[in-house]
């Protein structure tokens, strides 16, 4: 057990650098980049919104309870289902800002393909959910 | 390499030096955000380590082989119950998945993993209140399936790469 404890010890040890860089830029473009933005940039064409979603989830980063808030808001604004969905999707599968820490960790290649490939499966997401929920 | 992590930090903190020079709002507003950021995260940073340490100790390359590697079902199924109940942001988990690769968890499994983490359980009943539960429901199932399809492919290209490498 001691010898698990060191090894993971050491382990983490080398993440914290990762861990607080992350959580630096995060903070600062949450700061930087207001709520408006999100609600302001899209332009109700089913194809482009869910481009847009995607893109705006991929490069925003937290708690994935914001990106509730912001979905909700969004859709109180008048942003369509399959702009949020996928905006909903990125924000939690795709990591621009954790790319890397990813990279550092689990390898350039694999970091790289997993966020490309989570991007393009968000707008498949986005449209297979929205069809499903047209059809209740 | 070694100390890229390092570097990377002090570039960051470098660059709030810059901010703190243009704009001290901006600057204190967002060390604001960190340290709350930071304060909630210090239990998920202890649960990780936890199971860090548990995942050394139990998780032998050889237990990975018996439950992970074997073809089937039970392993993407076991994989994406992992992602969905573990908590704290990804790149929290990346050592510990390091660790697994290490000891011979595929690319797609972490792939799935990762992906399965986006549905939140504790988070369900805000979800549903803002967007319903028929929408939510439907969201969760079909990102569960794409996780599937995502560890497949990832699963096939990195195959293919070491095979042409």
């Amino acid at each position: 057990m001691k010898k698990s404890i060191i090894k993971s010890a050491k382990a983490f040890w080398n993440t914290i650098p990762l861990i607080l860089s992350t959580v630096l830029l995060i903070s600062l473009i949450s700061v930087i980049i207001p709520q408006t933005v999100y609600t302001n940039i899209f332009s109700k064409n089913f194809f482009l919104d869910s481009l847009i979603g995607s893109l705006v989830g991929s490069i925003s980063a937290g708690n994935p309870i914001t990106s509730y808030l912001f979905g909700g808001e969004m859709i109180k604004q008048g942003v369509s289902l399959i702009a949020v969905t996928t905006f909903l999707v990125t924000w939690v599968t795709v990591g621009i800002l954790q790319l890397p820490a990813e990279i550092a960790t689990l390898g350039k290649k694999f970091a790289l393909l997993r966020n490309s490939t989570a991007f393009g499966l968000a707008i498949l997401v986005g449209i297979i959910t929205v069809v499903i929920v047209g059809l209740f | 390499m070694k100390n890229g992590p390092w570097y990377f930090l002090i570039s960051v903190i470098l660059l709030y030096g810059i901010i703190s020079f243009f704009n001290f709002g901006i600057f204190l507003s967002s060390l604001q955000f960190f340290l709350n950021t930071i304060i909630n995260m210090i239990p998920v940073f202890i649960l990780v380590f936890i199971l860090m340490v548990v995942s050394n100790y139990f998780i032998t390359p050889k237990f990975v082989t018996k439950h992970l590697k074997n073809k089937g079902i039970k392993k993407w199924f076991f994989i994406i119950i992992g992602g969905i109940l573990s908590h704290g942001p990804p790149y929290m988990w990346y050592p510990l998945l390091a660790n697994l690769k290490e000891k011979g968890l595929s690319y797609g499994l972490i792939a799935c993993f990762l992906y399965n983490r986006a549905i939140k359980i504790p988070l369900l009943p805000i979800a549903i209140l803002y967007f319903g539960w028929q929408y939510i429901l439907t969201l969760a199932i079909v990102m569960v399936i794409i996780s599937i399809l995502q560890g497949i492919l990832l699963n096939k290209i990195m195959e293919n790469d070491s095979t042409n490498n």
